[in-house]
């Protein structure tokens, strides 16, 4: 349904470009979840962005690469097109549901307009969808709140009436950008169930970002690591969990503590801070951090390579199994 | 880690309300947020007690009023045998020596105009412990500590990373050798490779140092990997205090329970297996909090008394503090 295709998208600044995303390629079935993991700066966040078409140009551009959707290339779509394709066939939720919001809009008005938009239907056939709508991500007493503006709305609220609007117009791909990353743990346990519960009911594909590989474990299909505006490991749930194979992502599980591990172990951190992404060299990105790198790391960039038939990793090194846990 | 049965800390009946007023030039008091109602508990000498909670339900508040940055309504903290609600001046400074703290967000704790050494020498200066060369050498010694390069003292906060702006406010916290450091979610705005090297970080501090903390925190797997004891609040008061494998294995108060079942693990086969506990609605607010027991508007098994009286903070056994009339 969804290809990626060595996208690479850039950033001018007066210091040099910034290479926010450097090759990524993916696919993504009808139906399914797709988690992209990654710490600030790896270039989860932008890779949707440009997706969607939304990467504001200047400062940034889309440098290469293709985006197919439904078999339609979505880089070379005219403006119209984009907008017919936004917010109707692929929606997204953002990570701060206060600030995505308008508020002097009341929630009704907010959520009715994209489907007055997408979906010809009238003003009081729109309001119907926005009742329906906002019963579906459980908001009580919804005809009541629909003059209600953001600010009468928690956090938690607020988060149910984006995904209501960005299910207005049923579309078949939901992308959520640290939907519950402003959340507490008690509220992000009901946003993780409502998505989940509604990727069943509707059928949807949903592209999960999140830098909590927890949340991840719990609502999608397969996992991609992403670090430095690269894929550096992509695999399907369980086989990521039981053998994580790029040393990043092995670093970052290690360096998690578990609520249910019975003894008290010290904690094994990754050494070092991500780099600089204005002037990457031509080596593996990780080099620095990596125990297990070799000489051949600092002089060649790994391409992503399979290890098994649906598990790829961007590493030289195949790490023995002793070392993963 | 270990904790010698030696209280250090204890706080008794500490409230904090915050005014509501309205009107333009009398101000009336129309209301209060509760933010800190009525929380008593001990820190022993060497210990780590873990503070969790939801946002906006005081931990922070709690926090700061302890080391008396927010004045309390009422109640009384007793440290090294002082109170400190009643202290002032030249007392108070005195014993802000021995506690310190280490906040949030290293970004806006750090004053972004003054070089790392100004930062961290301004408290040696302040109680008069070191000047010149002295000065500098302990300014060094204490980057040292925090596994900084000594050589960075004439850089400024913006030339650093989040984890490393963090080490440099963990040096000014330790710079007056305290006893006593209260950590108010020091790792929450860093990335997660960067996480672990701080809590280890502060692991290898008190041991070495011989320090004591209260780790106030929202993430609970961080909060069992580095307390000793674990107290959880909610709506401004504590619900539950118990030993750290107490809580994670056996928890008491309903709401300690549908917390714990809410946090993710990192394992999809343990996920599979799991039943969570989906809590419904939000925290009430803490201007009007409900009649009863603070939490019987989301509580799945809130009875008739529960609406009515309010339960005690008791010791329903040796280790565990409760609030709860079903436990």
């Amino acid at each position: 349904m969804l290809e990626v295709k060595e996208l690479k998208t850039i950033f001018s600044t007066r210091d040099g470009d910034i290479n926010a995303v450097n090759g990524v390629s993916f696919f993504l079935q009808p139906g399914e979840a797709l988690g992209i993991v990654g710490e600030s700066g790896s270039g989860k966040s932008v890779s949707m962005l440009s997706i969607m078409g939304l990467i504001p140009d200047p400062p940034g551009k889309i440098v290469g690469g293709e985006v197919l959707f439904q078999g339609r290339d979505i880089l070379k779509m005219s403006p119209h097109d984009l907008r017919e394709m936004r917010g109707n066939r692929i929606a997204m939720v953002f990570q701060e549901p206060l600030t995505s919001l308008n508020p002097v809009l009341t929630i009704g008005n907010q959520i009715s307009e994209s489907v007055l938009i997408h979906t010809g239907r009238d003003k009081r056939q729109a309001i119907n969808r926005t009742v329906e709508l906002l019963n579906m991500v459980g908001i009580p007493e919804a005809e009541n709140r629909l003059n209600d503006y953001p600010h009468q709305f928690s956090g938690g609220m607020c988060q149910r009436v984006m995904i209501a609007m960005a299910l207005s117009c049923d579309p078949q791909l939901l992308i959520a950008d640290e939907p519950t990353t402003a959340l507490d743990v008690t509220i992000q346990a009901q946003i993780v169930d409502l998505v989940t519960r509604l990727r069943k009911e509707l059928g949807m594909a949903v592209i999960w970002i999140t830098h909590d590989l927890g949340v991840v474990a719990s609502c999608v299909d397969k996992v991609i690591v992403m670090y430095a505006g690269q894929i550096v490991e992509s695999a399907p749930l369980k086989e990521f969990y039981a053998n994580p194979s790029h040393p990043y992502s092995i670093g970052l599980l290690r360096s998690l503590p578990r609520l249910d591990s019975k003894i008290h172990q010290k904690l094994i951190s990754i050494e070092g801070a991500p780099p600089n992404l204005i002037d990457l060299p031509d080596c593996c990105p990780f080099v620095p951090r990596c125990k297990n790198a070799v000489e051949k790391c600092k002089d060649n960039n790994p391409p992503l390579r399979k290890i098994n038939s649906s598990h790829k990793i961007s590493c030289w090194v195949d790490i023995p199994q002793n070392e993963k846990t | 880690m270990k904790a010698d049965n030696e209280v250090l800390l204890q706080v008794v009946n500490l409230e904090k309300h915050f005014p509501i007023t309205s009107g333009f030039v009398f101000e009336n008091q129309v209301g209060a947020v509760k933010a800190v109602d009525g929380i008593s508990f001990e820190v022993l000498k060497g210990e780590t007690l873990g503070l969790v909670g939801e946002s906006g339900c005081g931990k922070s508040t709690l926090g700061r009023t302890i080391l008396r940055l927010h004045r309390p309504t009422s109640g009384e903290v007793f440290f090294e045998g002082k109170n400190l609600v009643e202290l002032k001046g030249k007392a108070l400074r005195k014993v802000r020596r021995r506690a310190q703290m280490i906040f949030q967000d290293p970004y806006s704790s750090l004053n972004p105009r003054t070089t790392v050494y100004e930062i961290i020498s301004e408290p040696l200066q302040i109680h008069n412990i070191a000047t010149g060369k002295e000065c500098v050498e302990r300014v060094q010694e204490l980057l040292n500590n925090v596994g900084l390069n000594h050589r960075f003292v004439n850089r400024y906060p913006h030339e650093f990373s989040g984890g490393q702006r963090q080490r440099i406010a963990i040096a000014r916290a330790l710079a007056l050798n305290p006893e006593f450091i209260v950590c108010d979610e020091p790792i929450s705005a860093l990335d997660v490779s960067i996480q672990a090297q701080i809590v280890n970080l502060l692991e290898e501090l008190q041991d070495e140092f011989k320090l004591t903390f209260l780790f106030i925190a929202h993430d609970l797997s961080m909060v069992r990997h580095i307390s000793s004891r674990v107290a959880v609040m909610y709506l401004g008061k504590l619900v539950e205090l118990t030993d750290r494998d107490q809580l994670y294995t056996d928890p008491q108060h309903p709401y300690t329970k549908a917390l714990l079942s809410a946090v993710p693990i990192h394992d999809p086969l343990v996920e599979e297996k799991r039943r969570r506990i989906i809590l419904e609605g939000d925290v009430p607010s803490p201007a009007h909090p409900p009649k009863g027991c603070n939490f019987n508007t989301r509580c799945p098994l809130a009875e008739r008394k529960c609406f009515e009286d309010e339960p005690l903070f008791r010791q329903v056994s040796p280790d565990i503090w409760c609030a709860c009339h079903l436990v």
